[in-house]
């Protein structure tokens, strides 16, 4: 699929977030278009982590608005967020480390189940069809992922970057309009970063799905994204094409905190 | 197929034949083992899966008893009509239980729950409820005869009622703790928060769970209720909820042999104890639980899956991610 600015999934409008005095989000805005790879950068405590956590609905915006295909987020419960169609993984793994790797990433087709206690305790047909409906995406996942292998293997004996891949996969399985991924190529050495290059675009080909990452990883985020969104303290400070936000005095500025011209001669 | 069959034909018969094998004491003892462990496949619900520790499951067991004798005597129903309403009063409660438990997590709901098990025993003496609960008396449960055509005693006819309605209970649980639900509370216990970020709704699972959980150690009450064929207050005290909650430790939390174990050790094990010192049972129990604890970490569940490997081994960085038991234990939060 080529990248198309088109359609906004995600509209981020003037959204502030407060923590007693400190000030973690303060009127950020920007949009994500469909089918884009935007990547969200800054320096540490610039507000990244805190913006995905208000996109998932983890806090609350004090002022502002978030939508994702239009449809406010604000007010929802945190546990239909997913159901809205958007997929998160998290800066440390957070993975369910007593299931195997096939029933982590089948906990991802929750949100299109209906079954309950009731249901299951008495195997009504509906379980049968919903698992089995489950199992074929499950395994969908797994293969355009490569987990195929260790399906079956507990999640506590995986090498990190594998155990990072079954997070994707658990929430890409819903089929998730908005990939939110924080920081997907911290911990991993060269040749995997390559690896999630190549797997990020495969699987924006594949479920023609936007996604927001944020990384410290430079060459991956100038490489992969069409779109770039800079924070610093809170505010956003640039918002453009890669090469657009590198070359942006306020973000060297940020980053390195030195002139620009010092930072060209050098 | 056919290996199947002969398996649950084998399995059915070896459950049954103790009806014909043993009698009296011996065969009571045995009615109490199926009882507690519904009771303990209810707490394994909540905290063996979903990883809320509840010190308070003696509570529904006693509510469900009560409601046996209630039931039975001053409403004149049959004794297995009493079941299915016991259950669903004690889902009830658990369900509002369910609500404040959501604030709470680790020792604080362990000692919330706790709460639970003292007060009840002291609401059943209270005067205001005397009509009914019969006070500090208690109420004597008129035991079941086996209808009329089948040549079996009362004693045999309790075993093999209590059996099969464990079977069943154990039956519904097995369907349960698997697919949806069961992933749904597993992903509760591990990660709340990633479970909520995949859709989860972690306080409708945790209130359900809770329900369901009361309803079949509720259940386990009734029948509890019926094999000792009296209930008082001080049957159910809260040394009651802190035995199911050993027994589910003992027997590997969050797996459905280990609450038969786990029932069979509150059964037998104060008794052996009571034979080798007559003195201090205590410190032979105290002692017997630390040694299975210390020899299976995962509890006996969990030894016999993985296999005995003795002592629980000392997390150390290179054996922290390759020997972590693989469920069975008790993650607090």
């Amino acid at each position: 699929m080529a990248y198309a600015p088109a359609e906004t999934v995600l509209a981020v409008e003037d959204v502030a977030v407060r923590f007693g005095a400190v000030t973690a989000l303060d009127g950020v805005s920007f949009r994500v278009q469909r089918g884009e790879i935007c990547g969200l950068i800054g320096p540490n405590g610039s507000g990244k982590t805190t913006l995905f956590n208000c996109i998932s609905g983890f806090y609350r915006v004090q002022r502002g608005a978030i939508a994702l295909d239009g449809q406010p987020l604000g007010g929802l419960k945190r546990h239909r967020i997913a159901g809205l169609g958007i997929g998160r993984t998290f800066q440390n793994l957070a993975l369910f480390r007593s299931m195997t790797v096939r029933h982590n990433v089948l906990v991802g087709t929750h949100p299109a189940g209906r079954a309950g206690f009731l249901d299951s305790a008495l195997a009504l047909p509906r379980v049968r069809r919903e698992e089995a409906a489950a199992s074929l995406q499950v395994a969908e996942v797994l293969g355009l992922l490569e987990l195929g292998a260790v399906a079956d293997q507990p999640v506590a004996s995986l090498p990190f970057g594998t155990a990072k891949r079954v997070e994707i996969a658990r929430a890409l399985v819903n089929r998730p309009k908005l990939l939110l991924l924080d920081e997907p190529a911290c911990g991993l050495n060269h040749a995997e970063v390559e690896d999630l290059f190549a797997l990020l675009r495969r699987i924006r080909e594949h479920f023609a799905l936007s996604i927001l990452l944020v990384e410290h990883h430079m060459g991956l985020v100038m490489r992969i994204c069409e779109h770039v969104v800079a924070l610093a303290s809170g505010r956003r400070i640039a918002d453009g094409t890669p090469e657009q936000v590198q070359r942006d005095e306020e973000v060297v500025r940020a980053y390195l905190g030195t002139p620009v011209a010092h930072v060209r001669a050098a | 197929m056919a290996a199947r069959t002969a398996a649950v034909v084998l399995g059915v018969l070896v459950l049954v034949a103790p009806a014909f094998l043993l009698s009296g004491y011996n065969l009571f003892q045995l009615t109490m083992v199926a009882a507690y462990a519904v009771a303990i496949l209810g707490l394994a619900i909540v905290t063996g899966y979903t990883g809320q520790v509840s010190l308070g499951h003696g509570a529904f067991y006693a509510i469900g008893a009560y409601v046996t004798a209630i039931l039975m005597t001053d409403f004149a129903l049959p004794y297995w009509a009493t079941l299915p309403i016991a259950g669903v009063i004690c889902a009830g409660v658990g369900f509002a239980i369910g609500f404040p438990a959501l604030r709470l997590t680790g020792p604080y709901l362990a000692l919330v729950t706790f709460a639970l098990a003292v007060a009840v025993p002291q609401m059943l003496r209270a005067k205001a409820l005397e009509a009914w609960t019969g006070g500090v008396q208690g109420i004597v449960v008129t035991a079941p005869d086996a209808p009329a055509g089948l040549r079996l005693s009362q004693d045999q006819f309790l075993y093999l009622f209590t059996l099969a309605v464990a079977l069943l209970l154990f039956g519904l649980a097995r369907n349960m703790l698997r697919g949806r639900m069961w992933r749904a509370m597993v992903a509760i216990r591990d990660q709340p928060l990633a479970a909520e970020a995949a859709g989860i709704d972690v306080a409708r699972v945790k209130t359900r769970a809770f329900a369901v959980s009361a309803l079949f150690t509720g259940v386990a009450g009734s029948l509890g209720a019926l094999a000792v064929q009296f209930v008082a207050p001080d049957s159910f005290s809260a040394e009651l909820s802190i035995a199911l909650f050993v027994g589910l430790v003992v027997g590997g939390a969050g797996s459905l042999p280990g609450a038969v174990i786990g029932a069979a050790f509150v059964q037998f094990v104060p008794n052996i104890a009571q034979q080798v010192d007559k003195s201090a049972p205590g410190v032979v129990y105290g002692m017997l639980l630390v040694a299975a604890l210390y020899f299976m970490p995962a509890g006996v569940a969990g030894a016999l899956r993985n296999g005995l490997r003795g002592p629980a081994p000392r997390r150390s960085a290179a054996t922290k991610s390759t020997t972590k038991p693989q469920g069975g234990t008790i993650h607090v939060e």
